[in-house]
């Protein structure tokens, strides 16, 4: 198969690849015969399959929900499961169909919306204020993605050094860390991020400094800014109002994006 | 000395689009700025029913004018601004302003389930999209157009979420009123054929023309009505 080039249709979902199916029918939703649309999906995903393709695990319950509607259809009335009269939601075939309408409507909003925005472009307004009105809105917020980014920057500049493979013990755990960067954090005002990682000297000491820092952060006791994209970071103390009264274990922090210790030492 | 042509004096050399607020703010301190002129005092506390009704007047005046630059009031603040038809000629005066890129397919789905069924959680979201969110949802929340606005009562507490004032200015909406087809979507019922018949699989019998965006509000869903008593018999239809 690897010859092959197939120009094939990614689809964003299993009820996008229904309406695009229902669409090449030419039919209506309500007039649909979902037998049929059974058949097609299930071929696409057998397609999607032979051509090494990753399938979504939406599309495979879709499937299933596909094959049963199909199924039902094959028994006579009689030995259908019963579907009762107050049992509206029960019906899958009803519940498909409302499911493709809804989508569809959403979808034809979205069209619209994109008219809108693209009308938007062709605006000006009578002063065009400054560039804060059109460029993407200052975030004054600092995500985890600035904060990684900025500890990389400084794990970065350790790469080179850490060609001996020995192994040294963890001098300093987290909650050393903590207290640590509260005290930096109160006799400096504001902190940037560079000053934090002062007179380190390994890697390790840069990510339990790091994983302090989240801590503090997520305990509300630091507060960090960025006064434009990709800018500086600072730190300050949080205003006592800010702070929640219990402590709560490293285990808790917020590492949305999955970095584990082992994972930043690794990565680089 | 009409309030309209005040206004129109004002919103003409603002730097920025002004709220309702900022408005009476001008009006109330104007006489500091004018020696004992009656006039001026008199206006110095307007309605807000009167500052409205002069700000559409004023709009509508430009507009039966066919002025290339009109009036108009984005996330609830006015403004003047130029008509998309003399693009070309602005955009050569004023050269490459920074836009940000625009909304993916997949983007726009999102934010146009979550803009009209606000507040909403991701796994409503998803319900209707029949995909996951996450990406899209973290975009929509950089670029400052969503923001989460509570919490759902429901065991795990998810959060819920809603579209900002950028999200306004972003599609030029005075308010989420001005949403197309705004009664239709937040509530979607559709209506329930009145029987499905079970000999020719996928038959329904409901006019078309409740897939198309209307923008009267939908009846509520009907009783699923007893199913056909003469296709009980019937063979099935479908093919294996």
């Amino acid at each position: 198969m690897a010859e092959y080039k197939v120009k094939f249709e990614v689809f964003e979902g299993p009820l996008d690849l229904l309406l695009y199916l229902i669409k090449k029918e030419e039919v209506d939703i309500y007039e649909v015969n979902l037998t049929q649309l059974a058949t097609q999906f299930i071929e696409y995903i057998e397609t999607m399959r032979m051509l090494d393709l990753e399938i979504a695990g939406e599309f495979l319950v879709m499937a299933s929900t596909l094959m049963y509607i199909k199924s039902r259809e094959l028994l006579p009335v009689e030995q259908q499961a019963q579907v009762d009269a107050e049992d509206d939601g029960q019906d899958p075939r009803w519940e498909l169909i409302r499911q493709l309408v809804e989508y569809k409507k959403f979808k034809d909003a979205a069209a619209q919306f994109q008219r809108l925005e693209a009308r938007q472009e062709d605006i000006f307004p009578r002063l065009p204020g400054k560039l804060e009105f059109d460029a993407p809105m200052p975030r004054p917020e600092v995500s985890i993605f600035d904060l990684v980014n900025a500890v990389n920057a400084v794990l970065k500049r350790f790469n080179q050094r850490e060609d001996l493979r020995d192994i040294f013990d963890d001098k300093w755990t987290v909650s050393e860390k903590i207290e640590h960067l509260l005290r930096l954090a109160s006799e400096r005002s504001p902190l940037k991020f560079s000053d934090l990682f002062e007179g380190i000297t390994s890697r390790s000491e840069v990510v339990v400094t790091f994983l302090a820092l989240l801590e503090l952060i997520r305990l509300k006791q630091l507060t960090v800014l960025q006064r434009e994209p990709f800018g500086d970071i600072e730190i300050c103390r949080s205003p006592p109002s800010a702070q929640p009264p219990e402590a709560a274990t490293v285990a808790d922090a917020p590492l949305r994006s999955g970095l584990g210790v082992e994972e930043i030492q690794q990565s680089s | 000395m009409e309030l309209k042509l005040i206004l129109e004096s004002v919103l003409f050399s603002a730097q920025k689009p002004l709220s309702m607020k900022e408005l009476r703010e001008v009006l109330a301190s104007a006489p500091e700025h004018a020696q004992a002129n009656d006039t001026v005092r008199a206006l110095k506390k307007v309605r807000e029913s009167e500052l409205i009704t002069a700000l559409e007047q004023l709009a509508n005046e430009h507009e039966q004018a066919q002025r290339s630059y009109r009036l108009v009031c984005v996330a609830g603040s006015w403004q003047f601004v130029t008509q998309p038809e003399y693009a070309p000629w602005l955009k050569a005066l004023v050269g490459h302003r920074i836009r940000p890129p625009r909304l993916s397919q997949p983007a726009l789905e999102t934010l146009a389930i979550l803009a009209y069924r606000q507040p909403v959680t991701r796994a409503e979201i998803e319900q209707v999209r029949g995909v996951t969110v996450d990406g899209v949802m973290q975009t929509l929340v950089e670029r400052g157009l969503v923001e989460q606005v509570g919490r759902a009562d429901v065991v795990g507490r998810p959060m819920t979420y809603g579209t900002t004032a950028v999200f306004l200015e972003y599609f030029g909406l005075r308010s989420l009123e001005d949403l197309p087809a705004a009664d239709e979507l937040r509530r979607l019922v559709v209506q329930k054929p009145g029987a499905l018949a079970t000999a020719d699989p996928g038959l329904a019998t409901v006019p078309p023309e409740q897939l198309a965006l209307t923008t009267q509000e939908q009846k509520t869903t009907t009783e699923h009505t007893e199913r056909d008593p003469a296709a009980q018999g019937s063979p099935p239809a479908a093919p294996l």
